[in-house]
């Protein structure tokens, strides 16, 4: 057993939180809450330059052949900063489905230049229904002489208004079975056809609604197997989720510590504030969430990693993280008083994201409904 | 990162499995009822057994009669005994006697008394609780008289477990009533034999004969029996809550009941409990043993830090906190699963599980209380572990 990260993944974490500290001011998170693109090209050309887009991407393809565990602590430490911009849809889900599930063809071309920052990528999954379950997956790509013409309507893709190619989960055969009959195109997100609307979010952060009205692809752009995208798809989600929860316990940590910083500033009745029991046993029940949700964060993120079974692992820690982040944030609003839900300060950059972060990938009860399958199996 | 344990680990544990099914009564499911008096002998069979396996102390060093294993193995070894209900551990003789007179006994105190524990055939009790004096431990008022070659104690203990069943006792007690509250204290070992001694039961709300309160009546303990110098003993005291605070036994209770749980839900569905079909109900459960698992990993992570070399600060209170929480949630939420059903007890033929878990939520109110309540444990995270200041 090895509860810790390993030296090379501290390092890692030390150098990211040392340049974001400095590149990533909340200054920059809150003007790219207002900027088209939501993204700094200073801050994307100097993630570039330290190599972090191709972390996880093996050698052969012009990666680090660094592992998930290795993106999961960048995570933590991107997590911390709110860094803005499509990293997590191109890495996680764009560069990861292609490595996963991509013939060589398609990841000789798209994983080298995803390394090299040239590349934005995103994975379309959530309909109108807006859950992440097979059934609800209706937009339809029909066959058309050498190409699938593509036909309706994702929500909530991350990062779409930016993407160069959008991987889309869509039905190709219909049967009883909603699992099956699913297939992964990748669709350049200028094709003719695609329209990309930003969704207004509580976060101000990027997702979008995405309509394909006749778009063509040409049968190279499926990636993996015809009728077979949903297994795939399965396992893009845990990664996603799982890499999510790390990211939310980067910010977990980082709303405690400021909390702790504050309530020991902070002066009513001639003392700190934080010398008061109950505002002590708020930041009490904040780091019980933070330990309990950092070692379910990582167990999954490792399981992943090792390329083991992991979707018990993954829907307890989303299940969990997305409740406790959620809890850390309320007490922390408790403890900073009216201050905190200014918008000048710095805390509901983090509380708005995590109700984000919440849903994202699956919220606690749809983890928990996930969960009560394995159990019962 | 690597969650799993080794393979000589988990060898141990099968090891243990192993012996578990082969020791215990066939179709054990841990005690019926709440009395532990029949359960007793049970518990000093099984215990002369797990000291014959060296098992009983198995953390300490080889020279006092363990097996120097490491707090990952120790893990385990609680791990396991918790979740099959399997009687035997000796908590107060293994885990805090014998580990605090590691640091503070004397040579001769460590020969008297620590091979009795190891073969298991000495019970110990915890004398630190009075009636006035509870979370505020340091304000005791038990006097130990220093007459010489002896102290002499009056006063009284409250909350002692298993003083009715103890052959000795680590008691603090009083030695300098002019010194700050926290540096008149003195730790001693004491024979519950001896004269003056007298153990008075106080009955649980679940019925069950645990707790005692002890009274001396001008009780002569022998200076030999006085560990570490005299008037430093709070600081023995503290070092033994250390060891005494530990989340997995609470994680795999837990759990167990959660197992035991859903076995008879899917069982009793069938045979027309309808309710165990409800999404809620599924719910319930799935929050539950999501809370379990987290549980388990932090108690992990705490074993994890000791084998280590690494002294859990926060970590260990995190872990008894969040631990006992997660029972009672877990024994509450059994009861509102099911229903009418849940109130019945072990006597009752309709009782579901034995009536386990009424019985697991009456007893479930002392586990955020004893060995440290959990408003001190969170005091502990805010102060020691998160850096704020004392008020």
């Amino acid at each position: 057993m090895d509860l810790a990260l390993n030296e090379t993944q501290q390092m890692l974490k030390t150098s990211a939180r040392d340049l974001l500290s400095r590149e990533c001011p909340y200054s920059l998170v809150r003007d790219m809450e207002e900027d088209a693109r939501g993204y700094s090209d200073e801050l994307w050309r100097r993630m570039v330059d330290l190599g972090w887009l191709g972390l996880a991407i093996p050698e052969k393809y012009g990666g680090a052949e660094g592992d998930f565990l290795d993106l999961a602590a960048l995570l933590e430490e991107m997590g911390r900063a709110l860094v803005p911009g499509p990293f997590f849809s191109t890495v996680v889900l764009g560069g990861l489905t292609i490595l996963d599930a991509a013939g060589d063809d398609m990841k000789r071309d798209l994983l080298p230049r995803i390394a090299r920052g040239q590349l934005l990528m995103t994975l379309a999954i959530t309909e109108k229904g807006g859950t992440y379950e097979s059934q609800e997956i209706e937009v339809q790509a029909r066959r058309e002489g050498e190409e699938y013409v593509i036909e309706g309507t994702k929500l909530f893709v991350p990062d779409a208004h930016v993407a160069d190619f959008i991987i889309v989960a869509a039905r190709t055969a219909s049967g009883s079975n909603p699992k099956e009959g699913i297939t992964l195109l990748l669709v350049p997100g200028t094709a003719d056809g695609v329209s990309v609307t930003p969704h207004r979010t509580l976060a101000s952060d990027k997702q979008c609604e995405v309509v394909f009205h006749g778009v063509r692809v040409p049968y190279s752009a499926v990636v993996g197997e015809i009728d077979g995208g949903w297994p795939p798809m399965e396992r893009a989600l845990q990664r996603a989720a799982a890499a999510k929860c790390v990211e939310m316990v980067g910010g977990a940590e980082a709303v405690l510590e400021m909390t702790v910083e504050y309530l020991k500033q902070r002066v009513q009745f001639g003392r700190p504030v934080g010398t008061f029991q109950g505002v002590q046993h708020h930041c009490a029940n904040m780091a019980i969430d933070v330990e309990g949700s950092r070692y379910a964060a990582y167990q999954a993120a490792w399981k992943v990693s090792e390329g083991l079974p992991a979707a018990r692992e993954v829907s307890m820690a989303k299940a969990w993280v997305s409740d406790a982040y959620l809890r850390v944030c309320s007490l922390a609003h408790q403890c900073h008083g009216a201050i905190g839900f200014t918008q000048e300060h710095d805390l509901q950059l983090y509380t708005r994201r995590a109700r984000v972060q919440e849903q994202a990938y699956g919220d606690a009860r749809f983890h928990r409904r996930l969960l009560a399958q394995t159990l019962r199996a | 990162m690597d969650f799993r344990f080794s393979q000589a680990e988990e060898g141990f544990r099968q090891e243990l499995l192993d012996f578990l099914r082969r020791e215990l009564p066939s179709q054990w499911e841990g005690p019926v009822g709440s009395t532990e008096g029949n359960d007793w002998d049970l518990t000093l069979q099984m215990r002369g057994k797990l000291a014959q396996k060296g098992w009983l102390t198995m953390h300490w060093p080889k020279d006092y009669g363990g097996q120097q294993a490491s707090p990952l193995l120790s893990l385990i070894f609680n791990e396991e005994m918790s979740y099959h209900r399997a009687p035997g551990r000796d908590i107060f003789g293994a885990r805090m006697l014998g580990p605090t007179l590691m640091i503070y006994g004397s040579e001769e105190q460590k020969r008297k008394f620590l091979p009795p524990v190891a073969k298991g055939e000495v019970q110990w009790c915890q004398g630190y609780s009075e009636p006035e004096a509870g979370s505020d431990l340091a304000s005791l008022s038990t006097r130990a008289e220093d007459m010489g070659d002896y102290f002499l104690v009056n006063g009284s203990k409250m909350w002692t477990s298993l003083a009715h069943r103890a052959d000795w006792m680590m008691l603090l007690a009083r030695t300098d009533p002019e010194a700050p509250k926290h540096r008149g204290i003195s730790f001693l070992l004491v024979d519950m034999r001896s004269p003056g001694v007298e153990v008075r039961p106080i009955v649980n709300m679940a019925g069950s004969h645990e707790f005692n309160q002890v009274f001396f009546d001008n009780v002569q303990v022998p200076r030999e029996n006085l560990v570490a110098e005299k008037d430093r003993g709070w600081y023995v005291a503290v070092t033994l809550l250390d060891f005494e605070r530990s989340g997995i036994d609470n994680a795999a209770s837990s759990r167990r009941l959660l197992d035991d749980l859903s076995e008879f839900l899917w069982e009793a569905q069938e045979r027309g409990f309808h309710r165990a079909s409800e999404g809620w109900v599924e719910d319930l459960l799935a929050e539950r043993y999501v809370e379990t698992e987290v549980a388990r990993l932090i108690a992990y992570r705490v074993a994890w830090m000791q084998s280590q070399g690494l002294v859990p600060n926060k970590e260990a209170s995190v872990s008894k906190v969040f631990g006992s929480e997660t029972f009672q949630r877990v024994a509450d939420t059994g009861l509102k699963i099911l229903g009418l059903y849940g109130q019945l007890t072990w006597e009752d033929q309709w009782a579901p599980l034995h009536g386990r878990f009424q019985d697991a939520w009456r007893h479930g109110f002392s586990n955020t209380i004893a060995a440290g309540t959990s408003e001190i444990q969170r005091n502990i995270i805010a102060s020691r572990g998160l850096g704020l200041p004392r008020g």
